[in-house]
């Protein structure tokens, strides 16, 4: 019913399109088609909804997160517009952007918003997806900063750090960042060279096991 | 009441101070408490974005294992891990899904219903006037900026304690140990956290804005409760002079820190000579309150 509706909404404003800008009505028509398919299957906004346990629709899309995210500056899209383009459909957009990857986690966003629509826990479930869908993370440094964390409590059951730095840098070949802090950091006897161990490494070894995969 | 303690990843090696005045300061105000037999990660920035059920898991497992060993209570003194309790004890109370599933990973009930406390509330239920009376060093020359960071007091609905924009326990705190706490803006603003390793360039800016702020307001010591906060305000001082080298050196202090250094503890015993900006906070704060 709704997809019908929305059919034809899109029919009439495609044939508002003058005859000769061939670029433009066939963006539209194309457009129109990714819309036709994702009405179909189960939605990501579905997908978000459910894990967050918060509709995406509440957002009416005032701003104020993105007036006080500390880290917008840096974002290719503003947060309030990742969740706009969520509610429209523009799934691939939103997945795509760095602008999950780059939230910080700080919360300020979920205390102001005037609908206590949780934000940084919906960029929890974007990036969740992204990662689920094979998406390509533009933010790599950031991901691989994630996973060697996760590896060393998954190994040790704790973070340790001289173990993280060095899978990091491994991982991102970026050896020469931080070489003022690291030595700095060993000499104050700070940069543990022994991971901490915990007994029952077998039961974190197990949790990381069954959270693998689809969540 | 039996407290229990999650020192948190951190606490063991990079905040390595934090445990240390922690613990000094708490045994000479009388409060004991217990450290969780094995604990583990939380979880931290790196689970809840990318898994929730496994940020969930690692952290509900030490609120598990404090409940076997039979403790009422959690004092967690890192903000990350503070929160990352929190929230996840909040998110099983909430929602029976994530609660079955839970206690299946973890082949457990959930049946204690466990508080996690953080550093401030730790010291606000103590009592203040126990640090007021046993105070030793006058810091009437200290001129606090009380730095909560994001995950204190995010989300207040969750945290149940003080206000998300304009919180007020640690200036109270800071008063408690005779040091002047000055009204500025930056208290919960971020200092980008988990982002120190893998885009430092990011933490540099938003730390360098929080010193500024601080600095503005007629500060010269900022106070800060999280190990996070305190790695990115204090060891990156010396990337911020490269990208900005007007940056003067400023000292970070922990809380736990300036309420030892009031209780007349040594610098040294507190652990502040790890800090990487070499500051004799003692000596130069000293003098500043000799000047008034």
């Amino acid at each position: 019913m709704t997809s019908d509706i929305l059919k034809d909404a899109k029919k009439l404003q495609t044939s508002f399109i003058p005859s000769g800008n061939f670029k433009e009505s066939f963006k539209e028509k194309e457009h129109d088609k990714n819309i036709s398919i994702q009405i179909h299957e189960r939605s990501v906004e579905d997908e978000i909804t459910e894990r967050t346990f918060q509709d995406v629709s509440l957002c009416y899309q005032c701003g104020k997160c993105s007036a006080g995210c500390p880290v917008r500056y840096y974002m290719d899209i503003a947060p309030n517009k990742v969740v706009r383009l969520i509610q429209l459909g523009y799934y691939e957009e939103a997945l795509n952007s760095d602008t999950p990857w780059l939230c910080a986690g700080c919360l300020a966003c979920s205390v102001r918003c005037p609908k206590e629509f949780d934000l940084a826990r919906f960029m929890d479930a974007v990036r969740e997806i992204a990662l689920e869908k094979g998406v390509e993370i533009k933010q790599v440094n950031i991901l691989k900063f994630h996973n060697a964390f996760l590896d060393q409590i998954k190994n040790h059951g704790r973070s340790y750090e001289a173990g993280l730095v060095a899978d990091y840098k491994m991982k991102t070949l970026d050896l020469f960042q931080d070489v003022d802090s690291a030595p700095g950091m060993f000499l104050k006897g700070k940069l543990i060279l022994l991971p901490h161990n915990i007994k029952n490494r077998k039961e974190i070894k197990r949790i990381f096991k069954k959270t693998s995969g689809k969540n | 009441m039996r407290y229990g303690y999650f020192p948190g990843c951190s606490l063991t090696s990079s905040a390595k101070e934090y445990d240390i005045s922690l613990r000094k300061v708490t045994d000479k105000l009388g409060i004991t408490f217990e450290e969780i037999n094995d604990w583990s990660c939380c979880g931290a920035t790196s689970a809840h974005v990318t898994n929730h059920k496994l940020s969930a898991a690692l952290a509900m497992r030490n609120i598990m294992l404090a409940g076997q060993q039979g403790l009422d209570n959690i004092i967690a003194p890192c903000a990350a891990c503070y929160n990352r309790l929190i929230i996840s004890q909040n998110e099983v109370k909430n929602h029976s899904g994530i609660r079955k599933e839970t206690e299946d990973l973890l082949s457990v009930k959930f049946e204690k219903d466990l508080k996690i406390i953080n550093i401030l509330e730790l010291f606000l239920k103590s009592g203040l006037n126990k640090i007021t009376e046993k105070r030793k060093r006058e810091l009437s020359g200290v001129k606090a900026a009380c730095y909560y960071g994001c995950l204190l007091v995010r989300p207040a609905a969750i945290t149940k304690f003080d206000d998300a924009e304009q919180p007020e326990s640690m200036e109270k705190i800071v008063e408690a140990t005779g040091a002047y706490a000055v009204d500025w803006n930056y208290k919960t603003e971020c200092c980008g956290a988990a982002h120190s390793i893998s885009r430092r360039d990011i933490v540099i800016d938003l730390s360098k804005k929080i010193i500024d702020d601080a600095i503005a307001h007629g500060a010269n010591v900022l106070v800060v409760a999280c190990p996070m906060c305190h790695t990115n305000l204090d060891m990156r001082q010396r990337a911020m002079k490269r990208k900005y080298p007007e940056h003067k050196n400023f000292p970070v202090l922990y809380l736990t820190e300036l309420i030892g250094l009031s209780l007349g503890m040594d610098e040294k015993d507190l652990g502040i000579d790890l800090h990487y900006s070499n500051f004799k906070y003692a000596d130069t704060l000293m003098n500043n309150s000799a000047k008034g």
